[in-house]
């Protein structure tokens, strides 16, 4: 009981804080952070969330097949713009895959080099 | 017997079922095309038209599922918090590449849909196409897209990424294997990462990374990004 206590505790902190805030960050990220944070503090121990973290984690597609089945309320909106959708989602999956691992091998290359030089804002 | 088809009850063994079918589908076949969840939605679709259950009435039922993925997004700080160190040593490389990816990602897909003529609602339910459903979902709601429609798109995402990241990765010489791994938990979150899971552990690792910085940084930034686009274009 106290592993859902702990997650739902997280969430709704999560929630208070988009709520107080006006935040556009989703409370569910915000309550994975204090999760993050607490283990890391020590004020929560691992062992105690294992449980509830895997069964949650390894069970998430699961609990996306509602959503999915959902875009069928959405289906004529879709139909309208099927090849845009498909053209921008894939060609962009294309680019990130590109760029991401462009600049990640680019400082693997230059970890021998001086690293001043680098500059992390790109 | 219309009514017991609208029972919450039956809704939710239903979507079990037929997520259950899908599994063994996939473990039977072994093809990454015949994704569970895909598969899944096809059986419930079928099933609802043939028993005329109306969509609407199936949503309301599902809703009890659906609340779950708020709650998995916050239990993926246990795997966040076990990548700590890894995440510390390459603390740069990791939090640059992603910050490229992640840019790359949400400002190349809404700049192609725009000049295909989507319409701006459809734009901003795909602008987080490459983070993992939950989050995308949220991310999606939260700057005004059509959730489902995201989640479509993303596990669309997730599945070409998976089946054509490391080839595409090798036509364009992203030879490190670290590269490699983050690049794909960046582009394909979740899908790519379990393919990564199957090559190495050192693969699944690095892909987690990348599918959980990555996670939060579209979730941050994406609002930002939009905001910035729509000073050049309309959105």
């Amino acid at each position: 009981m106290k592993q859902v206590v702990i997650i739902l505790g997280c969430l709704l902190f999560g929630e208070l804080v988009v709520y107080l805030t006006d935040f556009k960050l989703p409370s569910s990220i915000i309550g994975m952070l204090l999760l993050t944070l607490l283990l890391q503090l020590g004020w929560v121990k691992i062992v105690t969330v294992k449980g509830i973290s895997n069964f949650l984690t390894q069970n998430m597609t699961f609990f996306f097949v509602p959503p999915g089945v959902a875009i069928m309320l959405y289906l004529e909106v879709i139909q309208a713009s099927f090849w845009p959708i498909i053209v921008a989602s894939i060609a962009s999956t294309i680019l990130v895959f590109i760029f991401t691992g462009w600049t990640h091998q680019l400082f693997i290359d230059n970890k021998k080099k001086t690293q001043k030089e680098i500059d992390p804002k790109v | 017997m219309e009514l017991f088809f609208q029972n919450k009850i039956f809704i939710i063994t239903l979507t079990f079922v037929a997520f259950f079918v899908a599994q063994i589908i996939q473990k039977k076949t072994k093809l990454i095309l015949l994704n569970p969840i895909l598969i899944a939605i096809l059986i419930i679709v079928t099933c609802l038209s043939l028993l005329e259950i109306d969509f609407e009435v199936y949503h309301e039922g599902s809703k009890l599922i659906e609340f779950f993925l708020k709650p998995a997004i916050v239990a993926l700080g246990v795997p966040l918090y076990q990548q700590l160190g890894k995440i510390k040593k390459q603390a740069i490389p990791i939090l640059v590449s992603q910050l490229v990816g992640c840019v790359a990602g949400v400002v190349s897909v809404v700049l192609i849909a725009k000049w295909m003529g989507a319409p701006t609602k459809i734009i901003l339910s795909i602008a987080p196409k490459s983070v993992t459903t939950p989050i995308a979902m949220e991310v999606s709601k939260a700057i005004g897209g059509i959730a489902p429609l995201t989640a479509s798109v993303v596990i669309m995402v997730g599945i070409f990424g998976s089946i054509f990241g490391y080839g595409i990765m090798k036509f364009t010489r992203v030879k490190s294997t670290l590269a490699q791994g983050i690049s794909m938990g960046t582009a394909a979150h979740v899908v790519g990462t379990s393919k990564s899971m199957e090559i190495s552990e050192n693969y699944g690792v690095m892909s987690s990374i990348g599918l959980i910085v990555n996670g939060i940084l579209t979730a941050l930034l994406t609002p930002y990004i939009l905001q910035i686009l729509s000073l050049w274009i309309e959105l």
